[in-house]
């Protein structure tokens, strides 16, 4: 049986592959954002996940305005990272796991999610650079199966919090449905303030920040009162990649609690943010309840 | 959504989506090596290949965001655009506020603070 290990959130600004690439991980600007990856690979290390479903937000490389699905996912056996026009380097294939992925798919829709599912898939960094923070020394092949889910945060009408709360509480219940043996860990990445177009560009909000950083954890629901216009108003126009750890919260479902937390402001034009959960409860039991 | 403006915050919806069409997708096309290339050989050949309007055109000539924005631009496509001067999200913010780069970086640590 599938079971929920523990739920990641973090940053994936651009220039974190670009920091990574010149060696800068250990410099003062950078150091805080990296350490703060310190007590999620012990994590990984003890946990030993077999699958990540990423909760991510894709940012042009994949799809573009011609189709632009709300709610999509991976359904591939892998899925590449590619040049996304302003040069980080390319990361290596990503492997997936597509009977997992149809399971997700068919107990999604028949949940009322109408997934776009995708057998070619083109990774960005808000998929890739997370997963290179959880594995920095990884060589040609990642030692976990990754599933992508993308919600659109590019062009209005997006889907509100309550509905990305929704999507997550569909994830969770497909995941323990699962009938074969895994262990899943769930990525949400993106945020937490940001805005970089516009006269306000460089907007941060630090208050709004440290809420969802406290939020997301104890009182998740909280956050999902909020309407779009309001989180564009508090957290900037890109601040709505909310959303994915709006969903990676619901999908961990019942009580929580923080293995580790860490926010620094700026990283980059962002409010940085790395942020590692579990269930209060022993993973399996909310299959049992 | 509610549709009042946010000031200085760009909502980027239907109207913009289908006024910037040709605009993003030109800049779209910038994840390819290949087109970067030939924009930077031709720009107007290349404008006139995707078919952007005269005041997409003025923008891009300009380099300048906030004209681009009001063009229908999407900062996601338009950072591609951005990136084939080597310019990164820090550039194109000091640019749209009117800051230096300096003073957009400081601007940045200060809401940290």
């Amino acid at each position: 049986m599938a079971t929920i290990i523990g739920g990641l959130a973090a940053s994936h600004v651009p220039s974190i592959g670009g920091a990574i690439a010149r060696g800068e991980t250990q410099t003062p600007y950078w150091k805080p954002f990296f350490d703060a990856f310190n007590p999620v690979h012990a994590w990984l290390a003890d946990k030993k996940p077999d699958v990540a479903i990423v909760i991510y937000n894709d940012h042009g490389l994949n799809f573009f305005l011609d189709k632009m699905p709300t709610f999509a996912i991976g359904v591939a056996d892998h899925y590449d990272n590619a040049d996304e026009g302003w040069g980080i380097p390319v990361l290596p294939s990503f492997e997936g796991d597509p009977e997992l992925s149809w399971h997700l798919a068919e107990s999604l829709v028949g949940d009322g999610f109408d997934m776009t599912m995708c057998q070619e898939l083109l990774v960005d960094h808000a998929f890739t650079l997370p997963i290179k923070l959880m594995y920095p020394n990884a060589g040609a092949r990642w030692p976990l199966r990754t599933i992508p889910i993308t919600i659109n945060s590019v062009q209005h009408p997006l889907p509100t919090a309550a509905r990305c709360w929704k999507l997550g509480q569909a994830i969770g219940r497909a995941v323990i449905s699962y009938p074969k043996d895994a262990r899943v860990v769930i990525l949400g990445t993106g945020g937490l303030s940001h805005q970089l177009d516009g006269e306000r560009a460089g907007f941060i909000n630090k208050d709004f920040d440290l809420l969802c950083m406290k939020d997301i954890v104890d009182d998740p629901e909280a956050l999902t009162h909020f309407t779009n216009r309001q989180i564009v108003e508090l957290a900037g126009s890109q601040g709505v990649e909310l959303m994915t750890w709006i969903a990676m919260r619901a999908a961990l479902g019942g009580p929580a609690r923080a293995v580790s937390r860490h926010y620094h402001a700026p990283l980059s034009n962002t409010g940085g943010a790395v942020l590692l959960i579990e269930p209060a409860s022993e993973p399996g039991r909310m299959a049992a309840e | 959504m509610d549709q009042r403006p946010i000031p200085g915050t760009p909502i980027f919806d239907g109207r913009r989506a289908q006024g910037g069409y040709a605009l993003n997708k030109m800049c779209y096309s910038f994840n390819h090596e290949a087109n970067r290339r030939e924009f930077s050989a031709d720009e107007e050949a290349y404008m006139a290949k995707y078919g952007l309007n005269e005041a997409q055109k003025a923008a891009i000539r300009a380099r300048n965001v906030l004209a681009l924005i009001a063009a229908g631009g999407n900062v996601y496509y338009l950072a591609k655009f951005a990136g084939i001067f080597g310019l990164n999200v820090q550039d194109i913010g000091a640019q749209q506020t009117g800051m230096t780069i300096d003073a957009f970086k400081a601007h940045l640590v200060a809401q940290g603070a």
